[in-house]
C-alpha cells in the first residue's frame, strides 16, 4: 500500500510519551507506549478540538491538555467525561528506524 | 428499599454529571434533574470566552434531550426547588408539584456576588447563565464601551473577547492587583501585561463612589476622582453559593452547604456537591474550603453520584482550574495559599510554571502560565505530586532538564 506515511524516527518519542504529526492538512497524534509499541491517533480531542499531543501519556492512556477527557490511545476508546466520541486510530508499524502510519 | 428515586436540585455541570453517572453505575431507579433555567445541563466556561466571540453564542449541551430520554433522566427544567421535607424526604417546587427522593443531591451552584450599591440599572449586568451571556454579546460590538467591575477571570476572560470584537475595555478593580484571590502575582502580572498589550485599560486600587444608569449608558464616578462612561457595566466580583433552601431546610451551612468527605451533608440522605458546597480536603490537614471550578463541579457530581449509591468514597482530588485570555492559558493545581516558598521553572517561550512548597517541602500548589497548552503536562504531573503529597527536590523543580515524570516515580 503506498497510503503508508513517515511520521517521524522512531527515537523522536520518548517511552510513554506522545509526539504531533500533520500531514495532508490533518493533525495526528503518534504515541510510544511504556512497552515500547507505536500507536497513532487523530491528533484532536473530540470534546473541543485541542491537540492531544500537548497532553500527558499515563500506560496507555492519553489525556487531553484542556480538560482532561481521556482515551485509550491502543482502542481510541473514550475514557469518560467530558469526552464521549471515541478518537479514530491508525495503523503504525516502525521500520529501519521509523514510524510509519497508515492515514486512511 | 430504594423506590423513590433520585432527585438532583440544580442541572448544571455538577447535577447534569451526577444524573449521567447514576445510569452509568446501573441505577435504575428513577433519576430526576430539576433546574430553574429553561435549556439542557449546558457547560458553563465558554460563556466568558469562546461563545462570547461567536456571532451566535450557542448552548454547548452536556446531555442531548436524546440521551436524557435514552437513560431515563427526567429533567425539569424552568422550576426552583422552593422546599426539602427532610422527614417526608420530600421536595416541594415552585410549580406546585412535589419530588419523593431516597436520595437527594443539591447541586445549587453558585451566583454572582451583587454589588451593593444604588444606581445599578439594565445596563449594570452580571454573567452566570447562557441567557446572561447572550444578553451581553448583544453589547461587544466594536466601538461600544465596556466598564468591568472586577478584575476577576470572568471579567478578565470578558475582557478578551470583548476586545477581540473590537469594544473599547475597563476594567476597574478595587484591590491592589487583578487576580489577587488564588493566583501569584508573578502570574497576575503577565495576564496584566498581555490585557494592556491589547488594550485593555486596567485601574488597580480603585474604589468606585457612585454609578449612574440612565439605561443609555453608564457612568461610574471613581473614588479617585474621574467618571468612566460606558455602553454596558459587566460586575463580576466574585460568587455566592446557593444555599437558601438548604439553610431553610435546616442542614449546615458553613461558607457553602457543609459536606463531609463523601458529600453527606448533616443530613445522611441528602448530599451537595460543587460550587454550592463546602468540603474538607484531606491533602491540606482536612481544610474546608469551596471552590468554584467546572472540574470539580464535575467530579463531585460523578463522586456524588456513586456515594448516593453507598460507595462511602472520600473525595481526594485535587482543586484545579485554568483560564483562556487571549492566546494565554493559565493553570493553577492545588490552592497556592498552602505554599510558604516559590520555585520557577522556565519551559520555554514565555511559559512557567511557579511550584509552591509547604514549610516541610510537601509540593502543595502549582500556577502555570503560557501560550496555548504549554504548561497542561507539567501542572497535570504535578497535581499528581501534589496528590501524593510528594516533597521534591526544589533544584529538580527548578531545572527544565530534569522532567517532571520522574519525579512521580520517586
Amino acid at each position: 500500500m503506498s497510503d503508508w506515511v513517515e511520521a517521524c524516527d522512531a527515537e523522536d518519542i520518548d517511552e510513554e510519551d506522545v509526539m504531533r504529526f500533520d500531514h495532508g492538512g490533518r493533525t495526528f497524534a503518534i504515541y510510544r507506549s511504556p512497552d515500547d509499541g507505536y500507536f497513532a491517533t487523530d491528533g484532536l480531542c473530540t470534546h473541543e478540538k485541542v491537540h492531544l499531543a500537548d497532553g500527558l501519556v499515563m500506560d496507555d492512556v492519553i489525556e487531553c491538555p484542556k480538560h482532561n477527557g481521556r482515551f485509550n490511545y491502543k482502542t481510541g476508546a473514550a475514557r469518560g467525561a467530558p469526552v464521549c466520541v471515541d478518537l479514530r486510530t491508525y495503523p503504525v508499524k516502525v521500520d529501519a528506524g521509523k514510524v510509519l502510519v497508515r492515514i486512511g | 428499599m430504594m423506590t423513590k428515586g433520585m432527585v438532583i436540585i440544580g442541572a448544571g455541570e455538577c447535577g447534569g454529571r451526577a444524573a449521567l453517572a447514576l445510569r452509568e453505575l446501573g441505577y435504575d431507579g428513577p433519576v430526576t434533574l430539576v433546574g430553574d433555567e429553561p435549556h439542557l445541563p449546558y457547560e458553563r466556561p465558554p460563556l466568558s470566552k469562546d461563545a462570547m466571540v461567536a456571532d451566535a453564542p450557542l448552548i454547548k449541551a452536556i446531555a442531548s434531550d436524546a440521551i436524557l430520554a435514552e437513560r431515563s433522566i427526567r429533567h425539569i427544567h424552568s422550576v426552583l426547588a422552593v422546599a426539602i421535607d427532610r422527614t417526608a424526604h420530600v421536595v416541594r417546587l415552585s410549580d406546585g408539584s412535589a419530588l419523593a427522593y431516597d436520595k437527594l443531591l443539591l447541586a445549587t451552584g453558585s451566583v454572582p456576588r451583587k454589588l451593593p450599591m444604588p444606581g445599578l440599572g439594565g445596563r449594570c449586568v452580571y454573567l452566570r447563565t447562557f441567557n446572561d451571556a447572550l444578553a451581553i454579546r448583544a453589547h461587544l460590538s466594536a466601538g461600544n464601551r465596556i466598564a468591568i467591575i472586577g478584575g476577576g477571570f470572568i471579567g478578565l476572560e470578558l475582557a478578551a473577547a470583548a476586545r477581540r470584537l473590537g469594544a473599547a475595555v475597563t476594567i476597574i478593580e478595587a484591590q491592589p492587583r487583578i487576580l489577587m484571590r488564588g493566583v501569584p502575582a508573578e502570574i497576575a502580572g503577565v495576564i496584566h501585561q498581555a490585557h494592556e498589550a491589547e488594550g485593555v485599560k486596567i485601574l488597580c486600587g480603585e474604589g468606585i463612589a457612585a454609578i449612574a444608569d440612565d439605561g443609555a449608558e453608564v457612568r461610574i464616578a471613581l473614588a479617585g476622582g474621574h467618571d468612566i462612561v460606558a455602553d454596558l457595566a459587566v460586575i463580576g466580583i466574585g460568587a455566592m453559593p446557593v444555599t437558601g433552601l438548604a439553610a431553610e431546610a435546616g442542614l449546615t451551612v458553613d461558607n457553602g452547604i457543609a459536606v463531609d468527605a463523601e458529600l453527606r451533608t448533616s443530613d445522611p440522605d441528602v448530599f451537595a456537591a460543587g460550587d454550592c458546597c463546602s468540603f474538607p480536603l484531606a491533602i491540606y490537614g482536612g481544610r474546608r474550603v469551596r471552590l468554584e471550578a467546572w472540574r470539580n463541579a464535575q467530579e463531585q457530581g460523578a463522586l456524588a453520584a456513586r456515594n448516593m449509591l453507598g460507595a462511602g468514597e472520600a473525595h481526594a482530588a485535587v482543586p484545579w482550574f485554568w483560564s483562556d485570555q487571549y492566546g494565554l492559558t493559565l493553570q493553577i493545581a492545588g490552592l497556592s495559599d498552602e505554599g510558604r516558598s516559590i520555585v520557577r521553572r522556565d519551559l520555554g517561550d514565555g511559559a512557567f510554571i511557579l511550584f509552591h512548597l509547604a514549610e516541610d517541602g510537601r509540593l502543595v500548589a502549582a500556577s502555570g502560565i503560557g501560550a496555548g497548552n504549554a504548561v497542561a503536562r507539567d501542572i497535570r504531573l504535578a497535581e499528581m505530586l501534589i496528590a501524593k503529597q510528594a516533597r521534591p527536590a526544589p533544584e529538580a523543580l527548578g531545572s527544565q532538564s530534569v522532567k517532571l515524570k520522574s519525579l512521580l516515580a520517586a
